[in-house]
């Protein structure tokens, strides 16, 4: 319990990665609205260059909230990467075969799709 | 004779001996674990998102147009604001949550208490401003017409900004009566008649020159949904079923069924993890309150339920960007 008593306390670090989070998200939420026409009418690996965007500030966003809010940071080496490593492996996996089978529909049906009546 | 008795047992040996390879109590590592097999869940979601969503891509809902309204604004378009005001709720909620396990581990209770409530708060702030944003959807806006195969039709004035069907559907004085319990089989019920006849709004449509259609198909060069020019509408009009006004589980005015569908699990999903988290929360702030945890000597709850509250904003974050943003 002298543990605690020497723990010195975060809340510096705690509101410097709110506005962290604030400012993300903010920059998300005008580049949403705004959907300028460079980034929004490109196409870079089947998807435009916003959406890559939205994805690393998430990640981004992801990063801060899981190392400094749930506190990755302090544990050991051993746990943040069977979480970590696990979840992102999976993850990526998952993602990337079902957006491939799901472009792969398109091709077959898409053409089939009746847009004349 | 004696017995020999192995009195030199090494309690902690069975348990798994000195050396803790991930350093975590029993509890907080298990919590871990659960929000590992969560987040596969919810990354099981978006990713049938993610496929639907690429299979029809030339004919996605935008959801700019269909995510518009703010409470006590009507008729004010405002993509994404109140969703980011929700977003915004939901990092604070997290940073009070984090806030009470800082103080937790100082054994400050007074300071617990406080940021665990505001914490609670936080979470109900949400949970309503999501019930607003599903009661907002399933109403609806603007109203279409449903085709035989199941398509959309929307419509349009010359300016190509959607209008409402009462803008212009034509009532006739015909009434079609609302079957009721008391007016007819006491065992059968009617779902709800749309505000309109599929006659009323062809009717108000022929008699509006300025007005045409729009379907589902996008263009992929502008990313903004083809415009059908008014010669060829009766075309589609010819082909209409019904009338469609809001969203549910069979039929959307937005577009594709299926977008709905998403909408509906993935946020009622997260919801349900949303309010089970406020749950969660009172159990613990109240047991901070009788001094549970002063007596134990420690605030590790607090910061388990806490990793649990901060999942639940993680994924807020992941079904922000890929519902609302992209």
């Amino acid at each position: 319990m002298t543990n605690s008593q020497e723990h010195i306390s975060h809340t510096k670090l705690i509101w410097k990665v709110f506005i962290i989070l604030s400012i993300i998200t903010a920059v998300e939420v005008f580049l949403g609205i705004d959907k300028p026409d460079f980034l929004y009418l490109t196409s870079f690996i089947g998807t435009n260059l916003l959406n890559i965007i939205f994805i690393v500030l998430t990640l981004v966003k992801a990063y801060y909230i899981t190392w400094f809010f749930m506190h990755m940071a302090d544990e050991k080496k051993n746990l943040r990467r069977a979480v970590v490593w696990t979840a992102v492996f999976l993850i990526a996996y998952l993602a990337t075969l079902l957006l491939i089978e799901g472009g792969y529909i398109y091709d077959v049906l898409g053409p089939l799709t009746k847009w004349n009546y | 004779m004696e017995v020999t008795t192995a009195t030199d047992t090494n309690h902690s040996t069975w348990d798994g001996g000195e050396n803790k390879p991930l350093g975590a109590s029993y509890g907080k590592m298990m919590m871990w674990f659960f929000i590992l097999s969560d987040a596969l869940t919810f990354s099981g979601f978006l990713g049938a998102y993610g496929l639907t969503r690429f299979k029809f891509i030339e004919s996605w809902p935008i959801a700019d147009e269909v995510f518009t309204h703010v409470p006590f604004l009507h008729g004010v378009s405002a993509p994404m604001y109140y969703v980011a005001f929700m977003t915004f709720i939901l990092i604070f909620s997290s940073v009070t949550m984090v806030l009470a396990v800082d103080a937790g581990h100082q054994m400050k209770q007074k300071k617990v208490t406080t940021y665990m409530f505001l914490t609670i708060i936080g979470g109900l702030i949400f949970l309503s401003s999501q019930a607003w944003e599903w009661k907002t959807f399933i109403k609806g806006e603007y109203g279409a017409l449903q085709l035989n195969d199941g398509k959309i039709i929307q419509f349009v004035d010359k300016t190509g900004h959607q209008i409402a069907l009462e803008d212009f559907a034509v009532r006739s004085h015909k009434e079609r009566i609302q079957h009721t319990k008391s007016n007819g089989l006491w065992f059968v019920s009617e779902s709800k008649l749309p505000p309109f006849s599929v006659n009323e709004v062809i009717n108000g449509f022929k008699s509006n020159p300025d007005i045409t259609i729009r379907t589902e198909q996008l263009n992929l060069e502008t990313k903004q949904k083809i415009i059908i020019p008014r010669e060829k509408a009766m075309g589609f009009l010819n082909n209409a079923k019904a009338v469609v006004k809001g969203a549910n589980l069979k039929v959307n005015e937005y577009g594709k069924t299926a977008f709905a569908d998403f909408f509906f699990f993935i946020t009622g999903f997260h919801g349900f993890h949303v309010f089970s988290g406020v749950l969660i929360n009172i159990i613990i702030f109240f047991n901070v309150i009788i001094g549970t945890y002063q007596r134990r000597g420690h605030y590790e709850m607090v910061e388990k339920v806490g990793l649990y509250w901060h999942f639940v904003d993680l994924v807020w974050v992941f079904v922000f960007t890929f519902f609302y943003l992209i």
